[in-house]
């Protein structure tokens, strides 16, 4: 099977994705203007950003079907993004 | 028509793709950076902090963000009518992708304007540098992406792309939905955090 018909076949249900997107999108916007813990607002609203943006990598992106030297190179930076974002908000924590 | 051969490396991997993702793996360290600036300045400055949406205009950037979501399903559209070797669809995807970002940054330079107009500028406040900086650096990705995006429909326009020879619509769409995806973080953390 050449790469042009692997790729044609593992072709993902990209109308799901977007109304998946979509629908989130809606959601965010509605969770952001409840009135409830803002800890809880926050947690809820970057939980969806992350369900968003995975949506996007694995399927529009076809992280879903690449090789795992793709998976190491998308994931490390964003380990480091991680590590980065919870030193500094570990910084403010601690001030 | 002459079909390129994909420059196979020893990773089993198109070289050119490789070289995308590297290139984005660089990208998402310099939108961290940004990022955790922004949690920086924020978090010390969280009593003169305004709430967004009492500065922003979220339905517009709501709509931005429709519009991004479905730039990004029509390139999926484009890209999957290729491998099938339907060239019209191809053509309408691309250039609906192109159309669509380009009203993303029109309806930007338009939201850019209102708050100028509202005296909300990249001095007047730590929240206004950290937006202009963050929603700036994206739009010029946005750019970017509709420049390479329309060299890509042009050509596409010319018949240069079959069901065997399409990396190049494939390099630009990685490219384009990682800008989306960017939007999708910017807009949670900016408008609505």
């Amino acid at each position: 099977m050449s790469e042009s018909e692997a790729a044609v076949h593992k072709q993902p249900n990209y109308a799901a994705v977007f109304w998946s997107l979509l629908i989130l999108t809606i959601c965010e916007i509605i969770v952001a203007n409840l009135h409830f813990a803002k800890p809880l607002i926050v947690i809820t609203l970057v939980f969806l950003a992350i369900v968003k943006a995975s949506l996007v990598a694995l399927f529009y992106m076809h992280l879903k079907f690449e090789k795992y030297i793709i998976y190491i190179i998308a994931l490390f930076p964003i380990f480091l993004a991680v590590i980065l974002t919870v030193m500094v908000l570990s910084d403010r924590s601690i001030s | 028509m002459q079909t390129t051969a994909a420059p196979i490396g020893r990773l089993g991997i198109d070289s050119r793709k490789l070289v995308i993702w590297l290139f984005l793996a660089s990208e998402i360290m310099f939108f961290t950076g940004l990022i955790g600036s922004y949690i920086v300045l924020r978090f010390a400055n969280l009593d003169v902090w305004p709430v967004p949406s009492t500065v922003l205009n979220i339905p517009l950037t709501g709509l931005n963000t429709f519009i991004l979501i479905c730039s990004s399903m029509t390139l999926v559209l484009g890209l999957a009518s290729v491998q099938r070797g339907y060239q019209e669809g191809m053509q309408v995807g691309l250039f609906l992708t192109v159309l669509l970002g380009s009203i993303f940054l029109a309806i930007q330079m338009h939201e850019y304007h209102n708050l100028i107009q509202d005296n909300f500028t990249i001095s007047s406040s730590i929240f206004g540098s950290c937006f202009f900086t963050l929603t700036g650096f994206h739009g010029a990705h946005v750019f970017a992406g509709v420049v390479w995006l329309s060299i890509v429909t042009v050509k596409s326009f010319k018949g240069r792309y079959t069901s065997e020879d399409y990396a190049a619509i494939e390099l630009a769409g990685l490219y384009w939905h990682f800008v989306d995806l960017v939007w999708i973080i910017l807009f949670t953390i900016l408008y609505l955090i």
